[in-house]
């Protein structure tokens, strides 16, 4: 589902967080590589999920994206316009077509304002419609993700995780976006809430033609929803493409050990297959191993896996970032 | 006789905005060295279940209305604190699902993963230090002398985990209790957590309770799983069975809505409404209301648990009476 045209494109990101010492006198000591090269596009109307573990980047991935994060290095463009070359003018207008939905809707619903105060805001800060509309447009937005707008009154806390994301699925639409960035939209939930919303919004991408970066840890669940799958170690895309190739047939020995330690539902099947259990912890993006970063835990590793950094290239309809990708 | 043996478990929450019956009237019996998983969502009671048994309740404002927990024949809910004592952090242990915050910041690795042998047997310091680094090692921590002396700070949460599961399993407890001990971690890091026990379990022989929301996680370690739901055990079946015929309408639903078991890109199927409030009294069955099979009886007759097969129970009037 790749187009020519994407909505989104990435070019080698950067975002590098400079890690200060000294209490007198403060000195730069380095930084930590948290996004470090990442280019990728975002074809209209397309789900591309983003998977990882924690502390891979792929969080400040999207904050760099929505432009809550200064970029180190690279750019990156929406509709063909550089974002970092906008003014502060052209950036508020921009923002209104990238909106963001976060992990846990406890912590992003501010507890003081009603589901209308919450869903007005954009409406108004963005003067969308006049004032006599707002109160429509709520209405409106409230029953796109299923809510009853007779609730429109009540505070976050009335109601359950599922619905109180479905607000925050609703605020993030109410500026009608081009493409939502969701950061662990359904991690919080439980899996009977968590396929309602997926329904939604993949129902919402269908409906609507908006571009969606579904960020998740849980293979299964980005497999189900994306067109493509980029899978991030350290700060770096280690392999990308159609979502059922990555996941069925994983290339990149990172992305076999993160396939094989997805539970299986089938007890039969569970017991059956192997699973490959990675030793050890991801190293620290402060000090990233030389060569590719996997190599420390890597079954396959090499002499010259240790010295070269593997770049992002295609291989069998995708790409990969290994070197050793047609030999295991 | 069972190593545990849980008989009608009520425990309800007495709060301000009522009485919330977080769990009513659980039985069930845990095997020596069986692995036995509690599923459910959040709410169902799974967790308020084992705290009961620990005696971990916040009492007020909870309150262990009746029942009881047999552990090799001694009553936990109603003996002397005394006698609990002797059982509880030695013979039963508990991890829990957080471990940023179940460690105590303050104190270094070595003090807490100690502590359970300093209570609970007569040994010198000096031999508890060496159990503990020995148990240290045997979780996987990899440079167990160096990270012995260090503070929770300086492990990973995977790291963290395994260092619960040391101080619990240093006193050789005959059952371990491990709430959702993998809920806060990534997956490869679940990954070793999951066979770590399934090897501590394997070496000693202990029977393991493992609570989880998540039913993929149950199906490759536990040996009979039981479903919750507001705070009632709705099914019960080895784990081959639970997951291929899969009886009560609520244990299907759960199963239909996992991504895994779908089709790609298909329409998940999804619940229809919200668990009920337990401040309420639930008369008739409490999956009822969001039930697609339910009829005009389940809404005023309370179902038990009754056996379709043996070994596998499930509380659906309608499945009793083979008319689904």
């Amino acid at each position: 589902m790749k187009s020519d045209d994407p909505i989104l494109q990435l070019t080698d990101v950067k975002v590098h967080f400079p890690v200060h010492a000294g209490v007198l006198r403060r000195r730069r000591v380095g930084a930590v590589r948290a996004v470090d090269g990442v280019t990728l596009s975002l074809g209209r109307g397309e789900v591309l999920g983003l998977v990882g573990e924690s502390g891979c980047g792929k969080s400040t991935l999207a904050r760099a994206i929505l432009q809550l994060v200064p970029l180190t290095a690279g750019n990156i463009q929406l509709n063909g316009r550089d974002l970092a070359a906008c003014s502060k003018v052209e950036l508020r207008a921009i923002r209104r077509d990238l909106q963001m939905v976060f992990q846990d809707p406890y912590a992003s619903l501010n507890p003081r304002l009603t589901v209308y105060d919450t869903l007005a805001e954009p409406l108004i800060a963005h003067r969308v419609c006049p004032q006599a509309e707002v109160g429509a447009r709520v209405a409106g937005l409230m029953r796109v993700v299923g809510l009853a707008p007779r609730f429109v009154r009540k505070y976050p806390h009335e109601f359950s995780g599922g619905q109180r994301q479905r607000i925050a699925i609703a605020r993030a639409l109410a500026l009608q976006p081009r493409v939502i960035v969701a950061d662990e939209p359904v991690s919080a939930l439980d899996v009977s809430v968590q396929a309602q919303v997926l329904n939604l919004l993949a129902g919402l991408v269908r409906e609507m033609g908006l571009s969606l970066i579904f960020i998740a840890h849980d293979l299964s669940v980005v497999k189900h929803i994306s067109d493509r799958v980029a899978v991030m170690y350290l700060g770096k895309i280690v392999e990308l493409g159609r979502a059922a190739d990555v996941i069925e047939r994983p290339l990149h020995p990172y992305t076999r050990a993160l396939v094989s330690a997805i539970p299986n539902p089938d007890p039969v099947a569970e017991r059956a297959r192997r699973r490959i259990v990675l030793a050890g912890d991801p190293p620290s993006p402060l000090n990233p191993p030389a060569g590719c970063a996997f190599h420390p835990r890597c079954a396959y590793a090499q002499d010259r896996c240790k010295s070269a950094v593997p770049p992002l290239a295609p291989y069998g309809g995708r790409e990969v970032a290994c070197v050793r990708a047609g030999e295991i | 006789m069972s190593l545990l043996e849980v008989t009608d478990l009520k425990t309800s929450f007495h709060t301000r905005s009522g009485v919330y019956r977080a769990v009513d009237g659980v039985s069930f019996n845990v095997e020596r060295g069986e692995t036995l998983g509690i599923v459910g969502e959040s709410g169902s009671g799974k967790s308020v279940t084992c705290y009961s048994i620990m005696g971990l309740v916040p009492q007020p404002p909870g309150r262990i209305e009746g029942g009881s927990a047999m552990f090799d024949g001694v009553d936990l809910l109603h003996c002397s604190p005394a006698a609990a004592r002797r059982i509880r952090g030695r013979r039963v242990a508990m991890i829990f699902q957080d471990p940023m915050t179940s460690l105590n910041p303050y104190l270094r690795i070595s003090e807490q993963v100690i502590e359970p042998l300093v209570i609970h047997e007569k040994i010198s310091r000096r031999a508890a230090l060496q159990r503990g680094l020995e148990m240290l090692a045997a979780v996987g921590i990899n440079d167990a002398p160096r990270r012995f002396n260090q503070y929770p700070h300086e492990f990973s949460g995977g790291m963290r985990q395994r260092v619960m599961i040391a101080m619990a399993l240093i006193t050789r407890p005959e059952l371990l209790i491990a709430d959702e001990p993998t809920t806060a971690l990534d997956v490869t890091v679940q990954a070793q957590i999951l066979e770590l026990i399934g090897t501590m379990q394997r070496e000693s022989g202990m029977a393991v309770i493992f609570v989880t929301h998540d039913l993929a996680v149950v199906s490759g370690l536990c040996d009979r799983v039981q479903v919750m739901y507001a705070g009632r055990i709705v099914e019960t079946a080895d784990t081959r069975t639970l997951f291929s015929d899969p009886r009560h309408p609520y244990t299907r639903a759960l199963q239909r809505s996992i991504p895994a078991t779908q089709p790609k890109g298909a329409e998940l199927y999804t619940i229809p409404g919200l668990p009920p409030d337990l401040s309420q009294p639930i008369p008739g069955c409490p999956f009822a209301p969001r039930c697609e099979f339910a009829a005009e009886r389940c809404r005023d007759t309370t179902p038990a648990l009754a056996e379709v097969a043996p070994g596998h129970a499930q509380a659906c009037l309608r499945v009793q009476a083979h008319e689904i």
